[in-house]
């Protein structure tokens, strides 16, 4: 059975009623090109506001690719088209100062990767950098993003040590601590938990599901389990389209779509 | 059963092959600083060169060596440090990169003496500097500048991208990330580089005989102000180091002790580039255990 066969013309995409849902960022047409690789196409999502929504689908299916785009991570190695709505700004237009925009859209990478410094210098160092040089607020800032993150009690003696002391689940926690310590709108997570084991695994989940109170969270997953425990809404993703984007117990019980249906019951991916 | 012999074979053949390059290494050691350790001696190591008669030392070719390292290391360090960070960080696939990386190619492989012939030419004749340390400098890091840039380049490109896009997503500007995140990260590398590099400057020779000179002239060593003309710092006298007095005294040397001298100054260089290449792992080492916190 070939992955090809699906009629990309074949879609269900979820649009909110922006009476009754806040949107937090949206795309409009989004296109991405490494080189002649046309690896997106028309990305037309919208994102609720205190939701977290993964987005799933097989192995260079596109997911990371648009997220990555969605805080400009992709600029120096693909060619972005299209529209990115947030705050009344398309963030993907030249006149857009991209450091700027990067503290209000955090990002977490796939691979835990902390700073060579201390626990407590990886959360201060980007605020030192922005001018922030109060070191009672400072360290209040270490102790809640810590907190936030579910690290606190893990590491609170130890905050001189280095970062690559801690196992590798604590870092990823620690770079979630440092991204949240920018106080961004939204947590871009590109497979956060993929090289993790299960139990950090399950650390990292409740913690995003206590997280999505205060950030609208957007989460790369290839683990569909862990898509349909966290998450409010799901994309789903097959060779750069975007085939069904709903409510995640619709997409997981009644998907709508004829390769949404066959990615879940583990026909292919 | 086949492949198990030239397994073994090979591996046998390896081992010997193996074997002979510490051997070698370690005959030419032990060579030198069996005829040379015996000469050395605190009035060796201090007191000025004698041309005619016995008892002289390399106390101002040893000072010469260090000082002409220093001056190296201050003039080739930035600039290595700054084409480092373009060619790893910065620099675009085009055919400005391609000509600055065939550039530092062709300058890595240029013979020293061919090196010390130009700064002769352009420096100590065309540009009326004489046989100085500065010129003796400019030659050196002319010989030191592409194995540092390319050791710098080394170093910063074996840092993780996941580094620079743990930057960049913080909202950190590129240079930020690179000088505050990737050089730190990069810095053991680099020092054990820039250590080994001034361990190959301080024994080089024939880029210094035609700019630096092959003059120990006498220096005043209560004298500092570098604008006099005896003084240890003034840039504009000639200065003989110790690899060049060697090459002299082997070649010309006249004082009834030339072989003691010359198998003395051997061992002393030797052993200051053992210290620098010993000394290049021990700070790497100890810079990259305190970074990563791996006690």
């Amino acid at each position: 059975m070939g992955i090809n066969k699906y009629d990309f013309n074949e879609k269900n995409i979820l649009k909110f009623d922006s009476n009754e849902h806040e949107i937090a960022i949206a795309t409009k047409k989004l296109q991405v090109f490494y080189g002649d690789n046309h690896a997106l196409f028309d990305g037309d999502l919208e994102f609720e506001r205190y939701k977290i929504t993964s987005l799933i689908g097989a192995s260079g299916s596109g997911k990371s690719t648009y997220l990555r785009s969605l805080n400009r991570m992709n600029d120096n190695v693909a060619r972005v088209e299209g529209e990115i709505q947030y705050r009344g700004l398309n963030v993907n237009s030249k006149k857009i100062n991209v450091y700027e925009m990067r503290k209000h859209i955090g990002m977490v990478f796939q691979r835990p990767n902390p700073f060579s410094k201390s626990i407590s210098e990886n959360i201060t160092f980007a605020l030192k950098e922005q001018g922030l040089k109060d070191k009672k607020k400072l360290e209040e800032v270490v102790e809640s993003s810590l907190k936030d993150a579910a690290l606190w009690d893990e590491v609170k003696d130890d905050l001189n040590k280095s970062a690559w002391s801690l196992s590798g689940g604590q870092q990823q926690r620690l770079c979630i601590a440092r991204t949240i310590a920018m106080k961004p709108d939204i947590l871009l997570l590109d497979e956060p938990a993929s090289a993790l084991d299960p139990i950090s695994t399950s650390k990292i989940e409740e913690t995003l599901v206590e997280l999505k109170k205060r950030y609208t969270i957007i989460i790369v997953t290839h683990n569909m389990q862990q898509a349909s425990r966290i998450s409010d809404y799901t994309a789903f993703f097959h060779l750069g389209h975007i085939l069904e984007y709903d409510k995640t117990k619709h997409i997981f019980t009644t998907p709508k779509v004829t390769a949404t249906n066959d990615y879940i019951s583990g026909n292919f991916g | 059963m086949k492949t198990k012999l030239q397994n073994n074979i090979a591996i046998t053949v390896i081992r010997i092959i193996a074997a002979l390059v510490v051997l070698i290494l370690a005959f030419l050691l032990g060579d030198i600083l069996i005829s040379g350790v015996p000469h050395i001696s605190w009035h060796f190591l201090t007191a000025p060169s004698q041309s005619f008669t016995s008892g002289g030392g390399i106390g101002v070719q040893l000072f010469n060596s260090i000082y002409l390292l220093i001056l190296t290391l201050i003039i080739s360090f930035p600039i290595s440090l700054g084409a480092g960070i373009f060619l790893s960080e910065y620099a675009p696939k085009n055919f400005f990169t391609a000509t600055v990386r065939m550039a530092i190619e062709v300058l890595s492989s240029l013979p020293s003496v061919v090196v010390g012939l130009f700064g002769f030419l352009l420096f100590v004749v065309q540009m009326d500097m004489g046989f100085s340390i500065l010129s003796g400098a400019i030659a050196l890091t002319f010989f030191n500048l592409p194995l540092l840039t390319r050791n710098i380049e080394e170093s910063l490109r074996s840092v993780p991208d996941l580094q620079r896009e743990a930057g960049l997503a913080l909202g950190l500007s590129k240079w930020k990330t690179v000088t505050k995140i990737i050089l730190p990260e990069a810095l053991p590398g680099i020092i054990t580089g820039v250590v080994l590099g001034a361990g190959r400057v301080f024994g080089e020779a024939a880029a210094l005989i035609y700019t630096a000179g092959q003059s120990a002239t006498n220096i005043n060593f209560g004298n500092w102000n570098p604008f006099n003309s005896t003084s240890p710092l003034n840039l504009m006298r000639p200065a003989e180091t110790l690899a060049v007095h060697i090459w002299k005294i082997n070649s010309e040397g006249v004082m009834p002790d030339a072989a003691a001298v010359s198998a003395g100054s051997s061992a002393v260089l030797i052993i200051a580039v053992l210290i620098f290449n010993f000394s290049a792992r021990l700070i790497g080492n100890r810079l990259y255990r305190k970074l990563t916190a791996t006690k």
